[in-house]
């Protein structure tokens, strides 16, 4: 079996930041906090986050801000859910999250629910059971929960649970693996994990498996690293990871990396992405793989950044 | 709308109606955290377009400098936030806008943009959209019949437009041309649920069980239709396990040689937990797939977890935890 090249790796994220001749980023632009948040994610779970300027990405970060609490994906973008929680996260991680007005970024959040307890994305109103696990995440780091109504945030997400165990972006919505990580994900931070049919919706997750290994998202689907994440995720925090053959996973999420420029990419032999290399990594540290820290399944963020929020200092 | 090729190429800087505007360039800060590198282009569209968001500038010709930055980069959502304020503004026609929407999606067709903007359309044209949204995303499935947007999509335009009438056919349609079409069965079970035009689950329980059972037969490797088979008695467990087309179904698939029997056994298993009765036939057929003959007298659920440990080897600590949850 190869080895997880994690120098590369880490040299590939911090080459991202300096590379200005890259075209298909250009069509990133907008969604620059997602990278930042995956990229410095992966590099702390490699135990290398010492490698950035912290202050420089905090002050960018913060001109990311809107008026009325949120994150933008980028300066001069508008302000959306998604950057929300990508901001809170790379804050959480620098352990910098006093430089926040919380207030005002909860409010924003807490907005952004509606009568049935679901979560719009930003002002346009679209619905999808990933802004709840957003939203649910967001103000848990923020612990400003009680700003929203939680016993019908769980109701709207119990409403998208399917008769396969699974969960679907809104009710009736097919099962599929990223939108059960958010549902199962934002039942753990509620406390509400007693709705999941964990035997259920555990033996759903370990049939994602596919012969190669790797991990797909759907029945008949093909199998992609960042399932590694989601599918892998959900099954630790209903406590079934032992469901899936884990040295098949990690053989087929090694053989996923470009071990001669670094990266990770979905499958053997496509291209490196940030997205990928995160999911990538986080899946290797869900499944133990030595020199991965330890990652929190629900927040998505190192354990001891998760412990220093609720337990430390 | 203009579609004009040669004017679409040529850019601000070079058309006189912009000569009085200043461009914004993009502000990355001193050391960009995941600087971004342009096209020359791409870059000139960009800083005319921050220059009219900054100035809030709601105008034809805004509208057509965020036609062409959609068309540079679909994804930039600020973009068509923009693009949504511009069209009420200026009251333009929302039917020709998912013309547009329409050219954009053949390209993008998983681009969550796209797919908001539409249905922000769809709710401000009401009912009357709603044959049109369903011809928009059968397009999409005929090109890829699994598209999560576009199934989402559908479902909305059913549950907020209406338009059920052919759905159950369309579906069968779909399940025709590809009878491991997750999604396809995922619909069908949403329509037999929720059509107001159909009786609800129970009544088109017996159905639905025929068309399943059919096609479970022609490919028994298939996870879905046993899943949907499942879910036809959902709340009732009890119609399930005495209901003889199913252990009827099982039976057969486990008799036949050169099939996949890993659902068929996993159902008699779930089968069994609810309390079947097995017949003598089901406990021979399973007894003949024991690569273990010394285990005769093992219990029947004994039995099949212990032929899945070994069929469907991948999942061996689930199946073993299965046979620890036996009751003897």
């Amino acid at each position: 079996m190869g080895e997880l090249a994690a120098d590369k790796h880490v040299k590939y994220i911090l080459a991202v930041e300096k590379r200005k001749d890259n075209f298909e980023s250009a069509v990133l632009e907008h969604l620059r906090m997602n990278g930042a948040y995956w990229g410095l994610t992966t590099l702390d779970l490699l135990g290398k986050l010492d490698a950035v300027d912290s202050n420089e990405i905090i002050e960018w970060i913060l001109k990311c801000q809107h008026e009325s609490g949120g994150f933008a994906g980028n300066v001069g973008h508008d302000p959306h859910i998604l950057y929300t929680l990508s901001a809170i996260q790379v804050l959480a991680l620098f352990d910098k999250l006093n430089v926040l007005d919380v207030d005002k970024v909860s409010t924003y959040i807490a907005g952004l629910q509606n009568e049935d307890g679901s979560f719009s994305g930003d002002i346009w109103g679209e619905v999808d059971t990933r802004f709840s696990y957003i939203a649910i995440c967001g103000l848990s780091i923020l612990k400003c929960l009680d700003k929203i109504n939680v016993e019908r945030a769980v109701n709207y997400i119990i409403s998208c649970r399917n008769v396969d165990g699974g969960f679907g972006c809104t009710p009736g919505g097919e099962s599929h693996a990223g939108q059960i990580f958010c549902c199962v994900a934002a039942l753990a931070i509620t406390g509400a994990l007693h709705y999941v049919d964990k035997d259920l919706l555990g033996w759903w997750l370990c049939e994602r498996q596919v012969k190669s290994g790797g991990l797909n998202g759907r029945p008949e689907k093909l199998p992609d690293v960042c399932y590694s994440w989601w599918v892998l995720s959900s099954l630790t925090m209903i406590d079934r990871v032992h469901w899936i053959s884990k040295e098949k996973l990690i053989k087929f999420i090694l053989n996923c990396q470009d071990t001669e420029n670094g990266g990770i990419s979905d499958r053997p032999d496509d291209a490196v992405d940030i997205f990928h290399t995160y999911f990538g990594v986080a899946g290797l540290s869900l499944l133990e793989y030595p020199g991965v820290k330890a990652v929190d399944p629900a927040y998505a963020l190192p354990v001891d950044v998760v412990d220093r929020i609720f337990f430390g200092k | 709308m203009n579609w004009e090729e040669d004017e679409e190429k040529l850019l601000p800087s070079q058309r006189p109606e912009w000569s009085d505007v200043s461009p914004l360039p993009q502000d990355d800060g001193p050391n960009p955290v995941v600087p971004i590198a342009y096209k020359p282009e791409f870059a000139e569209t960009m800083d005319y377009f921050r220059a009219v968001y900054r100035a809030d500038e709601r105008s034809p010709r805004a509208l057509q400098l965020t036609h062409q930055a959609i068309l540079l980069n679909p994804g930039n959502y600020t973009v068509w936030h923009f693009r949504r304020l511009i069209l009420e503004t200026l009251s333009k026609d929302l039917q020709q806008e998912l013309d547009y929407v329409s050219k954009i999606a053949e390209k993008n067709s998983k681009n969550y943009q796209i797919w908001h903007h539409r249905r922000w359309l769809a709710e401000k044209l009401g009912p009357d959209a709603a044959g049109r949204e369903l011809k928009f995303t059968e397009k999409i499935l005929s090109g890829d019949a699994k598209n999560y947007h576009a199934w989402s999509h559908r479902q909305w335009v059913l549950q907020s437009l209406g338009g059920w009438d052919d759905e159950l056919e369309y579906c069968h349609q779909l399940l025709e041309e590809d009878i491991f079409n997750n999604s396809a069965w995922n619909q069908r079970y949403f329509i037999i649920t929720k059509s107001p035009l159909l009786g609800g689950l129970q009544a088109m329980r017996e159905s639905e069980v025929k068309y399943t059972v059919a096609a479970i037969l022609a490919n028994p490797e298939n996870e879905s239709p046993w899943r949907y088979l499942r879910g036809l008695y959902k709340d009732d467990p009890k119609s399930w396990i005495h209901d003889p087309q199913v252990s009827t179904l099982c039976l057969k698939v486990l008799t036949s040689s050169g099939t996949n029997h890993v659902f068929a056994l996993s159902t008699v298993l779930d089968l069994l937990s609810h309390g079947l009765q097995p017949s003598r036939e089901l406990r021979e057929a399973v007894d003949t797939l024991n690569p273990n003959s010394s285990s005769t007298k093992d219990s029947l659920g004994n039995t099949i977890c212990s032929v899945l440990e070994h069929a469907d080897a991948m999942r061996v600590n689930y199946w073993r935890w299965r046979k620890s949850q036996l009751i003897v």
